[in-house]
Protein backbone atom coordinates (compact mmCIF):
# COMPACT_ATOMS: atom_id res chain seq x y z
CA UNK A 1 0.00 0.00 0.00
CA UNK A 2 1.10 3.39 -0.51
CA UNK A 3 -0.08 6.75 -0.40
CA UNK A 4 -0.29 9.61 -3.17
CA UNK A 5 2.19 11.79 -1.19
CA UNK A 6 5.06 14.23 -2.52
CA UNK A 7 7.86 14.13 -0.50
CA UNK A 8 9.81 17.57 -0.28
CA UNK A 9 12.89 18.70 1.56
CA UNK A 10 12.70 21.40 4.39
CA UNK A 11 15.72 23.33 6.77
CA UNK A 12 13.07 21.68 9.70
CA UNK A 13 11.63 18.81 10.41
CA UNK A 14 8.28 19.96 12.03
CA UNK A 15 7.95 22.76 9.65
CA UNK A 16 8.30 20.12 6.69
CA UNK A 17 5.95 17.40 8.02
CA UNK A 18 3.41 20.09 8.63
CA UNK A 19 4.11 21.36 5.09
CA UNK A 20 4.59 18.18 3.31
CA UNK A 21 1.34 16.67 5.24
CA UNK A 22 -1.01 19.90 4.42
CA UNK A 23 0.25 19.94 0.67
CA UNK A 24 -1.16 16.43 0.35
CA UNK A 25 -4.64 17.73 1.25
CA UNK A 26 -4.31 20.18 -1.27
CA UNK A 27 -3.07 23.27 0.82
CA UNK A 28 -0.48 25.13 -0.89
CA UNK A 29 1.81 26.02 1.97
CA UNK A 30 5.66 26.36 1.88
CA UNK A 31 7.97 25.52 5.35
CA UNK A 32 8.20 29.17 6.17
CA UNK A 33 4.55 29.57 5.89
CA UNK A 34 4.01 26.87 8.46
CA UNK A 35 6.94 28.57 10.68
CA UNK A 36 5.62 31.86 10.41
CA UNK A 37 1.86 31.25 11.09
CA UNK A 38 2.87 28.67 13.76
CA UNK A 39 5.39 30.80 15.32
CA UNK A 40 8.30 28.76 15.54
CA UNK A 41 11.11 31.29 15.88
CA UNK A 42 11.40 31.02 20.11
CA UNK A 43 14.46 31.50 23.01
CA UNK A 44 14.63 29.35 25.88
CA UNK A 45 17.44 29.55 28.22
CA UNK A 46 17.43 26.80 31.41
CA UNK A 47 20.74 26.49 33.11
CA UNK A 48 19.56 24.20 35.78
CA UNK A 49 18.38 21.53 33.21
CA UNK A 50 21.65 19.87 31.68
CA UNK A 51 21.25 18.04 28.07
CA UNK A 52 24.06 16.44 26.66
CA UNK A 53 26.15 17.49 29.93
CA UNK A 54 25.45 21.72 29.05
CA UNK A 55 22.73 24.44 30.14
CA UNK A 56 19.28 23.49 28.13
CA UNK A 57 19.31 26.54 25.21
CA UNK A 58 16.33 25.98 22.88
CA UNK A 59 15.73 27.92 19.77
CA UNK A 60 12.53 26.59 19.31
CA UNK A 61 9.04 25.77 21.25
CA UNK A 62 8.19 22.22 22.73
CA UNK A 63 7.67 19.49 19.67
CA UNK A 64 4.23 19.89 17.80
CA UNK A 65 3.24 23.38 18.97
CA UNK A 66 4.66 24.62 15.34
CA UNK A 67 2.03 22.20 13.50
CA UNK A 68 -0.85 22.89 16.42
CA UNK A 69 -0.53 26.59 16.24
CA UNK A 70 -0.05 26.66 12.34
CA UNK A 71 -3.38 24.31 12.35
CA UNK A 72 -5.39 26.02 14.70
CA UNK A 73 -4.97 29.31 13.49
CA UNK A 74 -5.66 28.28 9.29
CA UNK A 75 -9.27 26.06 11.33
CA UNK A 76 -7.56 23.09 10.31
CA UNK A 77 -8.27 19.66 12.49
CA UNK A 78 -5.01 17.70 13.58
CA UNK A 79 -5.90 14.60 15.14
CA UNK A 80 -2.74 13.14 17.65
CA UNK A 81 -3.10 9.85 19.60
CA UNK A 82 -0.07 8.31 21.78
CA UNK A 83 0.45 4.69 22.52
CA UNK A 84 1.28 2.55 25.41
CA UNK A 85 1.21 -0.60 23.54
CA UNK A 86 4.06 -0.67 20.75
CA UNK A 87 1.36 -3.68 18.40
CA UNK A 88 -1.67 -1.06 18.75
CA UNK A 89 0.52 1.73 17.17
CA UNK A 90 1.72 -0.37 14.43
CA UNK A 91 -1.80 -1.45 13.61
CA UNK A 92 -3.41 1.85 13.88
CA UNK A 93 -0.53 3.83 11.28
CA UNK A 94 -0.96 0.48 9.00
CA UNK A 95 -4.87 1.55 9.05
CA UNK A 96 -4.42 5.31 8.36
CA UNK A 97 -2.11 3.77 5.31
CA UNK A 98 -4.91 1.39 4.09
CA UNK A 99 -7.30 4.49 4.10
CA UNK A 100 -4.71 6.50 2.39
CA UNK A 101 -3.89 8.68 5.13
CA UNK A 102 -0.01 9.56 5.24
CA UNK A 103 0.68 9.91 9.09
CA UNK A 104 2.93 11.98 10.87
CA UNK A 105 5.45 10.76 13.37
CA UNK A 106 7.10 12.15 16.36
CA UNK A 107 10.45 9.93 16.57
CA UNK A 108 13.98 9.67 18.69
CA UNK A 109 16.90 10.10 16.62
CA UNK A 110 19.14 7.89 18.34
CA UNK A 111 17.99 4.78 16.36
CA UNK A 112 17.15 6.30 13.25
CA UNK A 113 19.56 4.34 10.60
CA UNK A 114 19.54 6.22 7.75
CA UNK A 115 21.41 9.54 9.89
CA UNK A 116 25.44 9.54 10.19
CA UNK A 117 26.23 8.34 13.44
CA UNK A 118 27.84 11.00 14.29
CA UNK A 119 24.39 12.73 13.86
CA UNK A 120 22.20 9.99 16.33
CA UNK A 121 22.21 11.56 20.33
CA UNK A 122 19.02 10.87 22.50
CA UNK A 123 17.00 13.50 20.64
CA UNK A 124 12.90 12.74 20.79
CA UNK A 125 11.84 15.50 18.72
CA UNK A 126 12.41 14.36 15.65
CA UNK A 127 9.68 14.35 13.00
CA UNK A 128 9.02 12.49 9.62
CA UNK A 129 6.08 11.25 7.39
CA UNK A 130 5.05 7.88 7.15
CA UNK A 131 3.43 7.83 3.59
CA UNK A 132 3.15 3.48 2.43
CA UNK A 133 4.27 0.35 3.03
CA UNK A 134 5.77 -1.77 1.23
CA UNK A 135 6.36 -6.01 2.43
CA UNK A 136 7.03 -5.36 5.90
CA UNK A 137 8.79 -2.15 5.11
CA UNK A 138 7.63 1.56 6.07
CA UNK A 139 8.27 4.34 3.56
CA UNK A 140 9.07 6.88 5.28
CA UNK A 141 9.68 11.01 4.48
CA UNK A 142 12.40 12.37 6.62
CA UNK A 143 12.23 16.09 5.41
CA UNK A 144 15.55 16.86 6.58
CA UNK A 145 16.52 14.20 4.16
CA UNK A 146 16.79 15.23 -0.08
CA UNK A 147 14.92 12.13 -1.08
CA UNK A 148 12.37 9.59 0.63
CA UNK A 149 13.86 6.30 2.86
CA UNK A 150 12.56 3.18 4.62
CA UNK A 151 12.73 1.50 7.84
CA UNK A 152 11.53 -1.74 9.00
CA UNK A 153 8.65 -2.71 11.14
CA UNK A 154 11.43 -3.36 13.90
CA UNK A 155 13.43 -0.01 13.39
CA UNK A 156 10.14 2.19 13.06
CA UNK A 157 8.88 0.54 16.79
CA UNK A 158 12.13 1.11 18.03
CA UNK A 159 12.34 4.94 17.16
CA UNK A 160 8.54 5.60 18.06
CA UNK A 161 9.40 4.36 21.16
CA UNK A 162 12.58 5.66 22.10
CA UNK A 163 12.99 6.86 25.84
CA UNK A 164 14.09 9.66 27.70
CA UNK A 165 12.82 13.38 27.74
CA UNK A 166 10.49 14.20 25.59
CA UNK A 167 9.98 9.99 24.69
CA UNK A 168 7.34 9.95 21.49
CA UNK A 169 5.10 7.19 22.98
CA UNK A 170 4.48 6.60 19.32
CA UNK A 171 2.79 9.65 18.85
CA UNK A 172 0.61 10.10 15.30
CA UNK A 173 -0.61 12.92 13.82
CA UNK A 174 -2.68 13.86 10.70
CA UNK A 175 -5.01 16.29 9.48
CA UNK A 176 -8.94 15.30 9.92
CA UNK A 177 -10.97 18.44 8.68
CA UNK A 178 -9.53 20.95 6.35
CA UNK A 179 -12.17 23.81 5.91
CA UNK A 180 -12.77 25.41 2.18
CA UNK A 181 -12.19 28.81 3.02
CA UNK A 182 -8.91 29.36 4.66
CA UNK A 183 -8.84 32.77 6.49
CA UNK A 184 -4.75 33.67 5.67
CA UNK A 185 -4.34 37.13 6.71
CA UNK A 186 -6.00 36.65 9.93
CA UNK A 187 -3.55 33.08 10.43
CA UNK A 188 -0.48 35.26 9.68
CA UNK A 189 -1.37 38.38 11.59
CA UNK A 190 -1.79 36.03 14.79
CA UNK A 191 1.34 33.76 14.14
CA UNK A 192 3.27 37.11 13.82
CA UNK A 193 1.51 38.72 17.05
CA UNK A 194 2.43 35.61 19.08
CA UNK A 195 6.07 35.38 18.07
CA UNK A 196 6.87 39.05 19.12
CA UNK A 197 5.22 38.22 22.69
CA UNK A 198 6.83 35.16 23.02
CA UNK A 199 10.43 37.26 22.80
CA UNK A 200 9.49 39.99 24.40
CA UNK A 201 8.23 37.52 26.91
CA UNK A 202 8.36 39.57 30.37
CA UNK A 203 10.39 36.18 32.22
CA UNK A 204 13.86 35.38 32.31
CA UNK A 205 13.81 32.22 30.47
CA UNK A 206 12.41 33.11 27.75
CA UNK A 207 12.88 35.42 24.59
CA UNK A 208 14.93 38.70 24.49
CA UNK A 209 15.68 38.44 28.31
CA UNK A 210 17.07 35.01 28.07
CA UNK A 211 20.12 35.78 25.92
CA UNK A 212 20.82 38.49 27.81
CA UNK A 213 20.63 35.99 30.70
CA UNK A 214 23.17 33.95 28.78
CA UNK A 215 25.25 36.46 28.05
CA UNK A 216 25.95 36.94 31.30
CA UNK A 217 26.54 33.61 32.08
CA UNK A 218 28.57 33.23 29.09
CA UNK A 219 31.25 35.86 31.25
CA UNK A 220 31.25 33.37 34.29
CA UNK A 221 32.23 30.32 32.97
CA UNK A 222 35.56 30.28 32.31
CA UNK A 223 36.33 30.95 36.00
CA UNK A 224 33.07 29.09 37.49
CA UNK A 225 33.59 26.09 35.51
CA UNK A 226 37.11 25.93 33.85
CA UNK A 227 37.99 26.57 29.92
CA UNK A 228 37.58 23.33 29.37
CA UNK A 229 33.90 22.65 30.47
CA UNK A 230 33.23 26.63 28.98
CA UNK A 231 34.37 25.57 25.62
CA UNK A 232 32.38 22.45 26.12
CA UNK A 233 29.44 24.87 27.35
CA UNK A 234 29.86 26.87 23.80
CA UNK A 235 29.98 23.96 21.40
CA UNK A 236 26.60 22.95 22.65
CA UNK A 237 25.22 26.31 21.97
CA UNK A 238 26.06 26.21 18.70
CA UNK A 239 24.98 22.53 17.98
CA UNK A 240 21.89 23.82 19.22
CA UNK A 241 22.17 26.92 17.40
CA UNK A 242 22.78 25.74 13.92
CA UNK A 243 22.16 22.05 13.55
CA UNK A 244 20.30 20.61 10.69
CA UNK A 245 18.50 23.72 9.66
CA UNK A 246 16.97 24.71 13.56
CA UNK A 247 17.97 27.92 15.57
CA UNK A 248 19.84 31.25 15.14
CA UNK A 249 20.57 31.89 11.55
CA UNK A 250 18.98 29.25 10.19
CA UNK A 251 15.39 29.90 12.21
CA UNK A 252 16.10 34.12 10.73
CA UNK A 253 16.18 33.37 7.37
CA UNK A 254 13.48 31.02 7.43
CA UNK A 255 11.46 33.75 9.23
CA UNK A 256 12.75 36.79 6.32
CA UNK A 257 11.34 34.22 3.97
CA UNK A 258 8.18 34.15 5.60
CA UNK A 259 7.93 37.89 6.20
CA UNK A 260 8.55 38.48 2.62
CA UNK A 261 5.77 36.25 1.91
CA UNK A 262 3.44 37.99 4.39
CA UNK A 263 4.31 41.48 2.89
CA UNK A 264 2.40 40.34 -0.40
CA UNK A 265 -0.32 38.62 1.10
CA UNK A 266 -1.01 41.46 3.69
CA UNK A 267 -0.54 43.79 1.05
CA UNK A 268 1.73 45.73 3.70
CA UNK A 269 5.03 46.58 1.92
CA UNK A 270 6.80 47.46 5.70
CA UNK A 271 7.03 44.26 5.96
CA UNK A 272 9.62 43.54 3.28
CA UNK A 273 12.02 45.99 5.19
CA UNK A 274 11.51 43.78 8.87
CA UNK A 275 12.49 40.91 6.40
CA UNK A 276 16.03 42.22 5.31
CA UNK A 277 16.11 43.50 8.69
CA UNK A 278 16.06 40.12 9.69
CA UNK A 279 18.32 38.68 7.66
CA UNK A 280 20.66 41.02 8.82
CA UNK A 281 19.91 39.71 12.12
CA UNK A 282 20.34 35.90 10.96
CA UNK A 283 23.95 37.10 9.35
CA UNK A 284 24.81 38.04 13.01
CA UNK A 285 23.56 34.78 14.26
CA UNK A 286 26.07 33.20 11.75
CA UNK A 287 29.21 35.40 12.98
CA UNK A 288 28.28 34.64 16.47
CA UNK A 289 28.53 30.71 15.55
CA UNK A 290 31.74 31.61 13.95
CA UNK A 291 33.14 33.80 16.34
CA UNK A 292 32.59 30.84 19.09
CA UNK A 293 33.85 28.33 17.01
CA UNK A 294 36.94 29.98 17.13
CA UNK A 295 36.97 30.24 20.83
CA UNK A 296 36.38 26.52 21.52
CA UNK A 297 38.60 25.59 18.90
CA UNK A 298 42.12 27.47 19.58
CA UNK A 299 41.52 26.59 23.13
CA UNK A 300 42.16 30.15 24.07
CA UNK A 301 42.12 30.49 28.10
CA UNK A 302 41.60 34.41 28.30
CA UNK A 303 38.63 35.74 29.65
CA UNK A 304 38.03 38.78 27.37
CA UNK A 305 37.32 36.02 24.32
CA UNK A 306 34.04 34.79 26.13
CA UNK A 307 33.23 38.91 27.42
CA UNK A 308 33.72 39.65 23.28
CA UNK A 309 31.44 36.71 22.82
CA UNK A 310 28.81 38.21 25.73
CA UNK A 311 29.00 41.40 23.85
CA UNK A 312 28.28 39.63 21.04
CA UNK A 313 25.27 37.88 22.07
CA UNK A 314 23.77 41.39 23.95
CA UNK A 315 24.26 43.30 20.47
CA UNK A 316 21.73 41.02 18.88
CA UNK A 317 19.75 40.55 21.92
CA UNK A 318 19.41 44.51 21.59
CA UNK A 319 18.63 44.35 17.88
CA UNK A 320 16.19 41.55 18.20
CA UNK A 321 14.12 43.59 21.00
CA UNK A 322 14.19 46.68 18.39
CA UNK A 323 12.48 44.44 15.56
CA UNK A 324 10.19 42.52 16.92
CA UNK A 325 8.57 45.72 19.13
CA UNK A 326 8.36 47.29 15.69
CA UNK A 327 7.08 44.28 13.78
CA UNK A 328 4.19 43.79 16.51
CA UNK A 329 3.88 48.16 16.01
CA UNK A 330 3.40 47.31 11.79
CA UNK A 331 0.89 44.25 12.42
CA UNK B 1 22.85 35.02 3.65
CA UNK B 2 22.90 35.27 0.20
CA UNK B 3 22.93 32.32 -2.45
CA UNK B 4 26.49 32.42 -3.28
CA UNK B 5 27.19 32.57 0.74
CA UNK B 6 25.40 29.05 1.12
CA UNK B 7 28.38 26.79 3.18
CA UNK B 8 30.01 24.39 1.20
CA UNK B 9 32.40 22.81 3.80
CA UNK B 10 33.35 19.70 4.00
CA UNK B 11 31.27 17.64 6.88
CA UNK B 12 30.33 14.48 8.35
CA UNK B 13 26.98 14.83 6.24
CA UNK B 14 29.34 14.77 3.33
CA UNK B 15 30.12 10.75 4.04
CA UNK B 16 26.80 10.14 3.91
CA UNK B 17 26.32 12.23 0.88
CA UNK B 18 23.57 14.18 2.52
CA UNK B 19 22.90 17.86 2.22
CA UNK B 20 20.98 19.96 4.05
CA UNK B 21 18.40 22.60 2.54
CA UNK B 22 19.14 26.32 3.67
CA UNK B 23 17.54 29.73 2.53
CA UNK B 24 18.83 32.35 1.70
CA UNK B 25 17.99 35.79 -0.57
CA UNK B 26 19.24 35.49 -4.21
CA UNK B 27 20.79 38.53 -6.38
CA UNK B 28 17.42 40.23 -6.78
CA UNK B 29 16.68 40.15 -2.69
CA UNK B 30 14.05 37.13 -3.20
CA UNK B 31 14.14 34.44 -0.95
CA UNK B 32 14.94 31.07 -2.45
CA UNK B 33 16.39 27.80 -1.05
CA UNK B 34 19.90 25.94 -1.45
CA UNK B 35 21.64 22.65 -0.72
CA UNK B 36 24.54 22.78 1.66
CA UNK B 37 26.86 19.92 2.08
CA UNK B 38 28.32 21.20 5.70
CA UNK B 39 29.63 24.57 8.07
CA UNK B 40 33.05 24.62 9.48
CA UNK B 41 31.74 26.20 12.51
CA UNK B 42 29.05 23.25 13.22
CA UNK B 43 31.60 20.77 12.35
CA UNK B 44 33.55 21.36 14.94
CA UNK B 45 30.99 21.57 17.45
CA UNK B 46 29.99 18.48 16.50
CA UNK B 47 33.67 16.87 16.64
CA UNK B 48 33.72 18.54 20.33
CA UNK B 49 31.03 16.81 21.23
CA UNK B 50 32.24 13.55 19.81
CA UNK B 51 35.83 14.35 21.54
CA UNK B 52 33.42 14.49 24.73
CA UNK B 53 32.18 11.71 24.68
CA UNK B 54 35.30 9.32 23.68
CA UNK B 55 36.83 10.85 26.96
CA UNK B 56 33.80 9.92 29.08
CA UNK B 57 34.01 6.63 27.51
CA UNK B 58 37.36 6.05 28.26
CA UNK B 59 37.30 7.56 31.71
CA UNK B 60 34.17 5.22 32.31
CA UNK B 61 36.35 2.29 30.97
CA UNK B 62 39.40 2.83 33.33
CA UNK B 63 36.95 3.63 36.35
CA UNK B 64 35.65 -0.17 35.79
CA UNK B 65 39.19 -1.92 35.37
CA UNK B 66 39.73 -0.32 38.81
CA UNK B 67 36.78 -1.57 40.30
CA UNK B 68 35.42 2.23 40.99
CA UNK B 69 32.30 1.84 38.76
CA UNK B 70 30.08 -1.44 37.23
CA UNK B 71 30.25 -1.62 33.63
CA UNK B 72 26.67 -0.08 33.49
CA UNK B 73 28.20 3.44 33.17
CA UNK B 74 30.32 2.30 30.35
CA UNK B 75 27.68 1.30 28.62
CA UNK B 76 25.82 3.99 29.56
CA UNK B 77 28.72 6.67 27.80
CA UNK B 78 28.86 3.79 24.84
CA UNK B 79 25.13 5.04 24.30
CA UNK B 80 25.69 8.71 24.82
CA UNK B 81 22.82 7.97 27.42
CA UNK B 82 22.43 10.36 30.80
CA UNK B 83 20.92 9.22 34.16
CA UNK B 84 17.23 10.64 32.77
CA UNK B 85 17.61 8.51 29.28
CA UNK B 86 19.03 5.18 31.33
CA UNK B 87 16.67 4.86 33.88
CA UNK B 88 13.61 5.50 31.72
CA UNK B 89 14.81 2.44 29.04
CA UNK B 90 15.51 0.27 31.89
CA UNK B 91 12.08 1.50 33.53
CA UNK B 92 14.17 1.76 36.85
CA UNK B 93 14.34 4.97 39.26
CA UNK B 94 17.29 7.31 38.57
CA UNK B 95 18.47 6.23 42.46
CA UNK B 96 18.12 2.26 41.59
CA UNK B 97 20.40 2.90 38.50
CA UNK B 98 22.83 4.82 39.92
CA UNK B 99 22.98 2.45 42.89
CA UNK B 100 23.74 -0.21 40.14
CA UNK B 101 26.72 1.52 39.43
CA UNK B 102 28.56 0.30 42.91
CA UNK B 103 30.67 -2.66 41.49
CA UNK B 104 29.00 -4.54 44.87
CA UNK B 105 25.42 -3.98 44.32
CA UNK B 106 26.11 -5.05 40.24
CA UNK B 107 27.35 -8.12 41.46
CA UNK B 108 24.34 -9.35 43.25
CA UNK B 109 21.77 -8.37 40.51
CA UNK B 110 19.66 -10.40 38.91
CA UNK B 111 19.50 -12.01 35.77
CA UNK B 112 16.49 -9.94 35.18
CA UNK B 113 17.62 -6.97 36.45
CA UNK B 114 20.29 -7.37 34.09
CA UNK B 115 18.49 -8.05 31.00
CA UNK B 116 16.67 -5.00 31.46
CA UNK B 117 20.04 -3.15 31.01
CA UNK B 118 21.29 -5.65 28.25
CA UNK B 119 18.23 -4.99 26.18
CA UNK B 120 18.51 -1.34 26.88
CA UNK B 121 22.43 -1.75 25.64
CA UNK B 122 21.71 -4.09 22.61
CA UNK B 123 24.13 -6.36 24.42
CA UNK B 124 23.97 -9.63 26.19
CA UNK B 125 23.61 -10.54 29.65
CA UNK B 126 27.26 -11.96 29.71
CA UNK B 127 28.81 -9.09 27.59
CA UNK B 128 27.11 -6.65 30.24
CA UNK B 129 28.56 -9.13 32.92
CA UNK B 130 32.04 -9.48 31.60
CA UNK B 131 33.29 -6.77 30.65
CA UNK B 132 36.13 -5.73 33.13
CA UNK B 133 37.43 -2.58 30.98
CA UNK B 134 39.99 -3.68 28.59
Amino acid sequence: MQTNFTHHQSAHCENGVASNLLKFHGININEPMVFGIGSGLFYFYLPILKVNHAPAISYRPMPGSIFNKAAKRLGIKVKRVKFSNNLQAQKALEENLNNNIPTGLQVGVYNLTYFPDEYRFHFNAHNLVVYGKENNTFLISDPVMETVTTLTDKELEKVRFAKGALAPKGQMYYPIHIPTDLNWENAIKKGIKNTCNDMLAPVPIVGINAMKWVAKDIRKWPAKKGVKVANHYLAQMVRMQEEIGTGGGGFRFIYAAFLQEAAVILKNEKLKEFSTEMTIIGDMWRDFAVNAARVYKNRSNQTDVYNALADELLVIAAKEETFFKNLKKAI
Amino acid sequence: MKENEVPQDKSNLSTVNLKELCYAVDENGEYTTALSTGWEPKTIALENSIQDINERIEIAKQNVKNGIVSPVVYFMEVHKMDWVTLSDYVGMWQWRVKRHTKPNVFKKMSEKQLKKYADAFDISIDELKNFKGE
